[in-house]
């Protein structure tokens, strides 16, 4: 495999594919949101629980996608479990910048273990990949039901 | 052996039953392109074909040199394009066996095709209660025409099954032939299984119940012999850009009977005999369905285009494309994990599959490291993925300028998939 292909598919994206973390529904979900690709037909359906000064409790996803989108919403899970709604937002600007090639990811960011999609960004074609996990959970902060990355 | 005409690519050769590869692939110059280090494997020809030299230069002829609009002026360049255009029409009656080039509508596309007959039966035919049939294995293009006639008019959509191998059931499309059914939809070729359908059988059936039927042929008129007399269709739709011509062209086939009894689908210039504010008297076919100042260098392209398939002969090229979906079938078939979508006993080059626990999106990727273009995703035919079970297949398209040893590339480039995520 060359060094490009090995920055896209790096294990721990691959362990995230296949085992994807808080893959389940959640029963009554303070906020949710369906997120298509229609360019491809990925399609998954996010949830999140927030306590009373607006932590996201719980964050979990159902659905269909590549290993990149499905990794991609995996890890969002875990990390904006425990956050507020204005931290996660801002991870998302950060993780948008990163996939585009904007951010230098050895640079001071919020993005932990996010950081592993950079590779994504010699990749033009699966940004919307690994972007529609964070589409969707923007979406259902905003109240939008359904969100579209075309 | 017969020389070919000075207006076809010397590649082409009249009486030849084998390809040769080597001369073939010489005139479309974007097969020495090289990505990531790699020459391109190009096995995506059924969502766009590649384009010869003929066919490249005959376009830039008539822009360069001969540029006009048609039934127009009576200049001498209008003059020219109008007989250029004309003659296109012409070529492609033949080609497809229409008995009058005034049954050759020139659309955008075998979209805009589908939507000029649905639109038509939407507007003059369909009535509360009234059936459309189409199968399960349509193209997008042939199911959201006909859902949006049937919203707006009333009538109810019927879809006919298919079989795990990707068939129609013949059996059940005929059952669900009604009193009600005003028009079948079907698709010759499916781009997504490969299937290739009876559609004459499906024709006669359809006809001796009095029901019209529309066949998509995007699939069939780049890769095999089609002649609609003998098929016997009352509409036959296909594009330019899959055989080999422009994108921008496409035709639609219809009797003299349906053109003359369908409505014109859009108002404007050309399609007209005399315009009053008070009253417009419609242009006779084709013309009718023809508004507006046409495409037609494409036109004239997809004329280059037929004389290049010509030359090299329709059998040749569906024997040379048999050949490689055979070897793609057997080579991709054999490897562990891959699951091939679509086995209907009579298919086109479309190989369609799956690799285990390997999503097609990253096979996709993974190709393209080395120079392989294939498709992924769902083809347009969701209703085939849902009846599948799958999200979306990886697709490889083979064209006449395909040879085995791409395939072996293609096999290749599979197993280091699953390597990778292994």
């Amino acid at each position: 495999m060359n060094s490009t292909l090995n920055e896209l598919y790096q294990e721990v994206i691959l362990d995230h594919n296949r085992k994807p973390r808080n893959f389940r529904e959640i029963a009554e979900p303070t906020a949710s949101s369906e997120g298509f690709n229609p360019l491809c037909g990925d399609q998954l359906h996010l949830y999140v629980k927030m306590n009373d000064i607006g932590i996201i409790e719980d964050v979990s996803f159902v659905g269909s996608g590549c290993a990149i989108s499905k990794a991609s919403a995996s890890m969002l899970t875990t990390a904006v479990k425990g956050k507020t709604v204005a931290e996660a937002r801002l991870m998302f600007d950060e993780f948008h910048r990163l996939v585009m090639g904007e951010l230098n990811p050895d640079g001071e960011n919020h993005l932990g273990r996010l950081k592993v999609f950079a590779g994504v960004s010699e990749f033009p074609a699966r940004v919307k990949c690994a972007s529609l996990a964070w589409h969707t959970l923007s979406g259902a902060l905003d109240g939008v039901d359904r969100v579209s990355t075309e | 052996m017969a020389t070919v005409s000075n207006q076809v690519d010397t590649a082409a050769t009249t009486a030849a039953t084998k390809i040769d590869s080597e001369r073939i692939r010489a005139d479309f110059p974007v097969l020495e392109t090289v990505v990531n280090g790699n020459r391109l494997v190009y096995l995506d020809s059924a969502a766009t074909s590649h384009k010869p030299m003929a066919v490249v230069d005959r376009l830039a002829r008539f822009m360069s040199h001969e540029n006009a609009t048609v039934r127009r002026g009576v200049h001498y360049l209008s003059e020219r394009a109008t007989f250029a255009h004309d003659q296109a029409r012409s070529k492609v009656a033949a080609f497809i066996g229409a008995g009058d080039p005034r049954q050759v509508i020139f659309t955008r596309g075998t979209t805009d095709s589908i939507n000029l007959v649905a639109a038509g039966f939407e507007r003059s035919i369909l009535k509360p209660g009234d059936e459309v049939l189409i199968t399960h294995m349509e193209h997008h293009a042939n199911i959201v025409p006909w859902q949006m006639a049937c919203e707006r008019s009333g009538a109810k959509l019927v879809v006919a099954p298919i079989t795990e191998a990707g068939e129609l059931d013949l059996e059940a499309l005929e059952a669900e032939m009604s009193e009600r059914t005003r028009i079948v939809a079907v698709t010759h070729v499916s781009n997504a299984l490969g299937t290739i359908n009876p559609v004459k059988a499906i024709i006669e059936m359809a006809h001796a119940r009095g029901i019209p039927v529309l066949v998509d042929g995007a699939q069939a008129v780049p890769h095999m012999k089609v002649d609609v007399g003998d098929l016997g269709c009352d509409f036959y739709a296909f594009s330019g850009h899959k055989m080999l011509g422009p994108t921008g062209i496409g035709v639609l086939f219809g009797t003299t009977e349906w053109l003359e009894r369908l409505p014109p689908y859009q108002g404007g210039g050309d399609m007209i005999l005399s315009v009053t504010f008070e009253k417009t008297v419609y242009n006779v076919i084709p013309h009718k369905f023809e508004a507006g100042t046409p495409a037609i260098a494409e036109a004239i392209g997809l004329g280059a285009a037929i004389d290049y398939m010509n030359a090299i002969g329709l059998d040749a090229i569906s024997a040379h494309e048999h050949d490689l979906l055979e070897y793609a079938t057997a080579q991709l078939g054999a490897i562990e994990g891959v699951r091939l979508i679509g086995t209907a006993r009579e298919k086109a080059a479309v190989v369609s599959f799956t690799v285990e626990g390997i999503h097609p999106h990253d096979i996709g990727t993974i190709l393209d490291q080395d120079g392989i273009a294939i498709r992924v995703g769902h083809h347009c035919a969701q209703p085939v993925m849902q009846f599948y079970g799958v999200p979306a297949t990886a697709r490889a398209s083979f064209a006449v300028y395909n040879t085995r040893a791409e395939v072996d590339a293609l096999v290749t480039g599979v197993q280091k998939c699953i390597e990778v995520f292994r």
